[in-house]
């Protein structure tokens, strides 16, 4: 759920501009250069792509008693890295806020920092740290995408804190009120993502291996290692 | 087959944790978490409107009529997101096995 068109005001959705739009640009520079060089796995960007497609037109009901929807980013940022994640979020959010009236153009800025940016950086840092502390791939798959769901999340709950302080407690005490709605309806959303994301990377290992190897995702030991699990 | 199982397992505690809500909040329609949101703006400020009604900004956008032309979209953004990862993945697994 991201946030709806004129709900931030002003200075907060240009600070937000100013934070994504040099994370897109980046983005897409490394997006020409991986479609530039390593052309064989544009299929593989396609489908890192469709999942967020897929996942964040899903509205599933809660626990809570609301409904939220999954991101699907931390499969694009474990593949090709948070600032590739970023341009692929920026299209769905596009579509979302101009045919769905779902999000919005003034604060595509901020919801490209939630979706797009901070929650893939964070499936990115868990699942490099995972690797390195050599826990089984697949948890650390589950792990980093499901904190990614909830990171989006939270972090729209604070920029609606930050641009909405309560007249008692401020910006703390607003925070409460939208974590609440936010962080609460995601967790169970959240875990769902990152089972599924880890599924889908099972069946990325058995048709498309060698691809995790040339984006340096997973190492030649690790995949023989999963291989040889035969899971 | 036991990432399918798990997932199975997870899957299947989402769907219970769903009608555990649904007991829990009898009244609820289950309305999305951004709607409730903008009720927690309305109490920190309730003279709160968004700054661009009106303006130039609606009219670079599409509003669908109501709630039939809004799930189209939706499922028409499911669909092609879901045929783009079929097609690949059936793509990959039979250049594997002509390999």
């Amino acid at each position: 759920m991201h946030i709806f068109e004129g709900f931030l005001p002003s200075p907060w959705w240009q600070l937000w501009f100013v934070f994504s739009i040099p994370v897109i640009f980046f983005g897409m520079y490394r997006l020409n250069k991986l479609v530039s060089e390593k052309r064989e796995l544009l299929p593989l960007l396609a489908v890192a792509g469709a999942f967020i497609f897929v996942l964040s037109s899903l509205k599933m009901p809660s626990v809570t008693g609301s409904s939220s929807h999954p991101t699907g980013t931390g499969m694009a940022a474990i593949l090709f890295g948070p600032a590739i994640a970023a341009v692929l979020s920026l299209i769905v959010l596009l579509y979302q806020a101009i045919f769905l009236a779902h999000g919005g153009l003034t604060t595509l800025g901020a919801n490209v920092a939630s979706m797009g940016i901070i929650g893939p950086v964070f499936a990115y840092v868990i699942y490099k740290a995972g690797m390195k502390a050599n826990i089984n791939f697949y948890v650390v798959v589950f792990l980093a995408t499901a904190f990614a769901d909830w990171a989006t999340y939270v972090v729209t709950a604070t920029q609606l804190a930050l641009a909405f302080p309560a007249e008692v407690g401020g910006v703390a005490a607003s925070l409460k009120g939208f974590l609440l709605v936010f962080a609460t309806t995601q967790v169970p959303l959240a875990i769902m993502e990152g089972a599924l994301t880890a599924l889908i990377f099972k069946y990325v290992i058995q048709v498309k291996s060698d691809a995790l190897v040339e984006l340096n995702v997973i190492t030649e030991s690790v995949l023989n290692k999963l291989k040889g699990a035969g899971q | 087959m036991k990432g399918e199982i798990i997932f199975g397992v997870i899957a299947v505690l989402f769907v219970a944790s769903f009608f555990y809500g649904m007991a829990l909040n009898p009244d609820s329609e289950f309305g999305g978490a951004d709607g409730q949101a903008e009720d927690v703006i309305a109490e920190i400020d309730s003279e709160y409107m968004p700054w661009t009604e009106g303006t130039w900004v609606d009219s670079l956008k599409f509003e669908p009529p109501g709630g039939e032309t809004e799930s189209l979209l939706f499922a028409l953004q499911a669909a092609i997101g879901a045929l783009v990862l079929g097609y690949f993945f059936g793509y990959y697994k039979g250049k594997g096995q002509s390999n």
